[in-house]
């Protein structure tokens, strides 16, 4: 089963590589620059899933127990910091070119910031209350409290730069087929590559488990 | 309601007694007041834009110091364990907390601004338009700030981790309380800025309901 996953997820990077490289049409203003969009939106398309994953993992352990939820939730937050990160980055690669600054102060890009920043804080939190499973569940209660306020500090971003909520404009307009396609590629195979991860992070965190349980035994 | 009521009794005559929460919050507020002013370097119209943010800076940092302190008092004594032992479900333990906290956290904020109006000139009538924020401000600030407090003091970090955990939550109340105090002090009334009102109020409703909901997860057997 795992294996299989690996091949797909093998062959969806390379025909990720391919569709945005090589099939997808050049976008006519932007230039070549464009088709790094094509992992901007697959890896910011992951750290969501990663994050909701979080959340739903965090509820269900303070409701439940168990310590699989929370290895859960642990490890899904270190994939979706990660895939999150690596989004900032490649959004400022573009961003360099197209708008001619690495970074603007606009209400998606504030947002995305302190959403990274408050999974670091999540990841710190973990750090610093150790193994113990009574503490586990201050990261998770930080999570709920974290997902919980992220909508608000969407509309305080933007009514600090005066401007009205207005979501999304009418978007998807003039984009071609072939970019469609390139982009549903990049997206399903960053999600498989995220899912082998957060299953090989889980193996690993359960192996740490168990060499704990067996230093305990052997004293 | 009693239990409640004895808990912000408690918290009270314990403060009273020492006052030295009361009295480091406020002495950090204005120090914080004071460094802001040096570092703008007396410019009167710099002093204007950022004298809302000023006031909030200083305002939440203090704020911090107190509640950083509020499960440490607790701690110290074992206090947190004969609380725990009564027959007392855990949220009146959140309430009676998270009010106390507000108290004095309220009242360091309107003496902070009461001297912020003094030392830079603003009339005494934006004292009264400005309560209501402060109290909106502290209820939404203290209402997350007492469930991280309670976590932060069991953790390896202690009080250094409670900014790290407060500030990035809380980026909401400090937007729209920074908003309403500009509109205020710009001399028009509240409602000039009424979505910021809207949302540091739906923030204390959502946090409340919240903090209390996940408290006792917090706080059990620590």
């Amino acid at each position: 089963m795992r294996r299989i996953l690996f091949i797909l997820a093998f062959i969806g990077i390379i025909a990720s590589v391919y569709a945005a490289f090589i099939y997808a049409p050049t976008e006519p203003q932007m230039g070549h620059i464009q088709r790094i969009f094509y992992f901007h939106m697959g890896t910011v398309w992951v750290a969501t899933i990663a994050f909701i994953i979080v959340f739903i993992a965090s509820i269900i352990y303070l409701w439940k127990g168990g310590r699989k939820w929370d290895i859960l939730a642990y490890c899904s937050a270190e994939l979706g910091v990660l895939f999150l990160t690596l989004t900032i980055i490649t959004g400022s690669v573009w961003a360099k070119p197209i708008w001619g600054t690495w970074w603007t102060w606009d209400p998606q890009l504030t947002t995305t910031f302190i959403l990274w920043i408050l999974y670091i804080v999540y990841l710190v939190l973990r750090a610093s209350a150790g193994n113990d499973t009574k503490k586990a569940k201050y990261a998770a209660v930080f999570a709920i409290i974290a997902f919980i306020d992220l909508p608000l500090v969407y509309i305080s971003v933007r009514v600090m730069r005066g401007i009205s909520p207005v979501v999304f404009g009418p978007g998807g307009g003039g984009i071609a087929p072939e970019m469609m396609n390139a982009l549903l590629i990049n997206m399903a195979a960053c999600t498989l590559l995220f899912i082998i991860l957060l299953l090989e992070r889980i193996d690993l965190e359960r192996m740490k488990d168990a060499v704990a349980k067996l230093k305990l035994s052997e004293n | 309601m009693n239990k409640v009521w004895a808990i912000i009794k408690k918290d009270i005559v314990t403060e009273l007694r020492t006052k030295e929460l009361f009295s480091s919050m406020l002495v950090f507020a204005l120090l914080v007041i004071v460094i802001f002013n040096f570092a703008f370097g007396f410019s009167v119209d710099l002093l204007d834009l950022a004298a809302p943010a000023m006031l909030w800076i200083s305002f939440i940092f203090a704020g911090v110091l107190g509640l950083s302190r509020s499960f440490a008092l607790e701690k110290e004594g074992n206090a947190i364990i004969g609380m725990l032992l009564t027959p007392t479900d855990r949220s009146l333990i959140y309430a009676g907390k998270m009010i106390s906290n507000t108290i004095f956290v309220f009242i360091v904020g309107l003496i902070t601004v009461l001297m912020f109006i003094l030392f830079f000139n603003y009339g005494l009538t934006t004292l009264v338009p400005l309560i209501p924020v402060i109290f909106l401000g502290s209820v939404g600030f203290v209402s997350v700030g007492t469930l991280f407090s309670a976590m932060a003091i069991n953790t390896k970090l202690r009080e250094v981790l409670l900014p790290i955990l407060l500030f990035p939550i809380i980026i909401p109340v400090i937007v729209s309380a920074v908003k309403l105090s500009e509109q205020v002090l710009d001399g028009n009334s509240l409602f000039a800025a009424s979505f910021s009102l809207k949302l540091l109020v739906s923030f204390d409703i959502i946090f409340l309901t919240a903090c209390t909901v996940v408290f006792e997860y917090v706080i059990d057997e620590s």
